[in-house]
């Protein structure tokens, strides 16, 4: 069947089951949208506020579903609004497909109005791009990006179609399972036989997890793991929402600003298991240090990952379910109870608690607060100090709960992954934390929110600055606030209700309280303006580099 | 860890933008690129690289395995230097002046060079050879005046058995 290019567009959409884009139209994807609005029953498609809101939005829907998100948009401008959000899913191997319009293959490379070489652009933050120049291969093309986007280590594929190949016609044929890629390498027995060698070995051991155990659904196979070495688990900012904050063995964050107990206990051990991590410097601080004196077993499906950033004893590479069934059935069950109880001395030591005046409203009774009254619906962060508390205090329940840019630290990501969050799970109720610097970055995106009724609650502690920065300028620049107090005079409350959303205020812990409840009752968003003190800081901290003889806790 | 100079040689797809995609990986990662030379092989879908860069054994590591991970490179190898033959080709125009020629062709024919033209104010020569026999020829040749001069970058094959298709090339496995 001859098909124009944008009609084969669709039709291999449909063939990958998706039935959700984001997008921006504009002058080179008009006869995408043009198929786009003659498909709107099987495809939905969202239009946000901005390029980079949409992004975030195909980000946060890929992460809530585990589905691969699409987004849309046009040549020149629509294309390097993607770029932040396209980089964003790299870091944190999100599959994502962008598509974007170009100008016609006559008019690249002569500066041609809204004309960019995207595929140029986004190379180094894409597992792979295309520049599609004939429409007999688009249909294969297409095919292959998604196959590329979700297989292995996920992460974003960006497609450019330049116009006439979006009008030219060619022979549609189905798939025909033939997509090239590379090989999923085997789970080696050697050096499974090793690991289990260094478990059987281990007398302290402590397990660190990440974003790839949620990628690969393992988070089951992983506490499994954990039962059978009898080790507690640490988690990377990834890794949060994989186990359960209740769950006796979770320790909480590893890193900068993880739980002191979390990596006091990693400090401590003598084999430190590894599982779908990749020892980003937030994580590990001083390199050496974190390697130091123990044995270490990595788990990943990136052969590039082992030995990247630290050196490991033993890696096991492939995906992670499968190799934590293999080493799982492979294994003894052992015990170390003094191991446990050291542990437990460390969990109930003061210097990891996080509490906070419980009177006040303190990022801990704001975030806590909310956690109580979002139950197992998906948190979503910007970034920042705000972000920081909501890994300390949210005590998080279900893998894919947790949607925070890990990778990038992208400032404005919350608002566009929170409406993709909400309409990736039936347009449900959403959270999202965040602070008034990174709100005024994509605010923006509230707009979309009301557009589609999503029923997002935003919590935004307000400190009037940009915090984080500030509490890097408070310790490490003698209190030289450069361009860190804000000043805004922007009325929240007001806002929100200009955007068609509801807007509420909070000083107190019993303001805070009802304007929860009502928010939570509201069909579509709501934000909470809080207005929290200046100088609050992130703590534990630990500074660039640095080691657990360099915690700072007061 | 000691950085040592390494050749790491690649088959890739004979596409536009491969190069970019390889050398940009290279600016990205942070890695040492020397030289890089690029050519089709016999079969034109392919394209064959060989890269000379330096570093200690992690960014060696990195290198090869970052490389594996380009959706256009097939096959990726740090080559052993033991088992390879490299070659590289200068080409270098010398001014020539009054009784100078024999001299130059004295050492033309010492370094197994060639001459490639040759008019009354200028020779140009073609050497061929391992990096530092072309490093001596240009030392040599540098006492007289060079007009200007193109190295290519070193080159690289296996000896015997060592090759850069095996059975487990995707490659080959494709055609299957």
């Amino acid at each position: 069947m001859m098909l124009t290019g944008a009609q084969i567009l669709v039709k291999v959409l449909l063939e990958q089951g998706v039935d959700t884009v984001f997008g921006y139209p504009g002058g080179a994807v008009l006869y995408i949208y043009d198929e786009l609005y003659k498909n709107s029953d099987s495809i939905v498609h969202y239009t946000t506020c901005h390029e980079q809101g949409a992004c975030h939005a195909a980000d946060g829907y890929a992460r809530a579903t585990g589905k691969t998100g699409v987004v849309f948009a046009t040549s020149g401008p629509g294309a390097t609004n993607l770029v932040t959000g396209i980089a964003n899913a790299y870091l944190d191997s999100v599959p994502l497909v962008a598509i974007t319009g170009n100008v016609s293959t006559d008019l690249l490379g002569r500066d041609s109005f809204q004309e960019v070489d995207i595929t140029g652009i986004t190379m180094p933050i894409t597992k792979h791009n295309y520049l599609v120049k004939d429409v007999s291969v688009l249909a294969d093309t297409l095919r292959e990006a998604f196959h590329l986007a979700q297989s292995g280590r996920p992460g974003p594929v960006l497609v450019d179609i330049p116009k006439d190949v979006q009008i030219g016609s060619a022979e549609y044929e189905p798939p025909s399972n033939n997509v090239s890629s590379k090989k999923a390498p085997q789970v080696n027995e050697d050096m499974l036989n090793q690991a289990a060698l260094l478990i059987s070995k281990a007398k302290r051991p402590y397990i660190y997890c990440g974003g790839g155990v949620v990628g690969a659904h393992a988070s089951e196979e992983l506490m499994r793991l954990a039962d059978k070495v009898d080790a507690p688990i640490g988690l990377s900012i990834m890794g949060l929402s994989t186990v359960p904050y209740s769950h006796p063995r979770f320790l909480g964050m590893v890193g900068m600003h993880g739980r002191y107990g979390a990596t006091k206990a990693l400090y401590e051990c003598d084999l430190l298991i590894a599982v779908g991590v990749r020892f980003s410097d937030r994580a590990t601080g001083n390199k050496s240090e974190f390697t130091k004196d123990r044995k270490v077993i990595q788990i990943d499906i990136d052969p590039a990952e082992i030995n990247k950033n630290i050196d490991v004893t033993t890696a096991l590479i492939g995906d992670t379910k499968t190799i934590l069934q293999a080493l799982n059935s492979t294994i003894e069950t052992y015990s170390h109870p003094e191991w446990m109880e050291r542990i437990r001395y460390i969990k109930e030591h003061p210097d990891n608690s996080l509490e906070m005046d419980p009177r006040a409203l303190t990022p801990q009774s704001i975030i806590e607060g909310a956690c109580v009254k979002n139950g197992k619906n998906v948190v979503c962060t910007d970034v920042g100090q705000h972000q920081m508390w909501t890994t300390q205090y949210y005590r998080f329940t279900k893998p894919r709960t947790f949607i925070t840019s890990g990778g990038l630290g992208t400032m404005g990501f919350g608002m566009g992954a929170a409406v993709g969050a909400s309409i990736g799970r039936g347009n449900a109720r959403t959270l999202l934390f965040t602070s008034d610097g990174s709100f005024h970055m994509n605010m923006n995106e509230l707009a979309t929110a009301v557009s589609n009724k999503l029923p997002i609650v935003i919590v935004m502690l307000d400190n009037n600055a940009l915090g984080m920065v500030r509490q890097w300028q408070k310790l490490f620049f003698d209190g030289r606030y450069s361009q860190t107090s804000l000043e805004r005079q922007t009325d929240y409350v007001k806002l929100a209700e200009a955007f068609g959303a509801a807007g509420f205020y909070a000083e107190t812990v019993e303001e805070y309280g009802q304007c929860l409840e009502k928010a939570y009752q509201c069909d579509g968003p709501a934000l909470i303006h809080c207005r929290i003190d200046n100088d609050m800081r992130v703590l534990p901290m630990i500074p660039p580099g640095g080691s657990i003889n360099d915690i700072i806790l007061k | 860890m000691q950085s040592q100079q390494f050749i790491v040689s690649l088959l890739v797809n004979n596409h536009s933008g491969v190069l970019t995609r390889v050398s940009s990986l290279f600016s990205r990662r942070a890695f040492n690129i020397d030289s890089l030379t690029v050519g089709t092989t016999n079969d034109p879908k392919i394209s064959r690289m060989t890269i000379v860069s330096w570093g200690d054994d992690r960014m060696k590591d990195q290198i090869s395995k970052q490389l594996q991970k380009l959706q256009d490179v097939h096959k990726v190898q740090l080559m052993d230097s033991e088992k390879i033959v490299v070659r590289e080709l200068m080409l270098v125009k010398v001014r020539l002046e009054k009784g100078m020629l024999p001299e130059l062709m004295e050492a033309v024919n010492t370094y197994r060079a060639n001459v490639v033209d040759l008019s009354t104010s200028s020779m140009s020569i073609e050497i061929t050879g391992e990096t530092p026999k072309l490093n001596a020829f240009l030392e040599f040749i540098s006492q007289y005046s060079i007009i200007e001069m193109a190295r290519t970058g070193p080159t690289a094959i296996g000896r015997n058995t060592y090759c850069l298709k095996d059975d487990d090339d995707p490659i080959n496995d494709e055609e299957n």
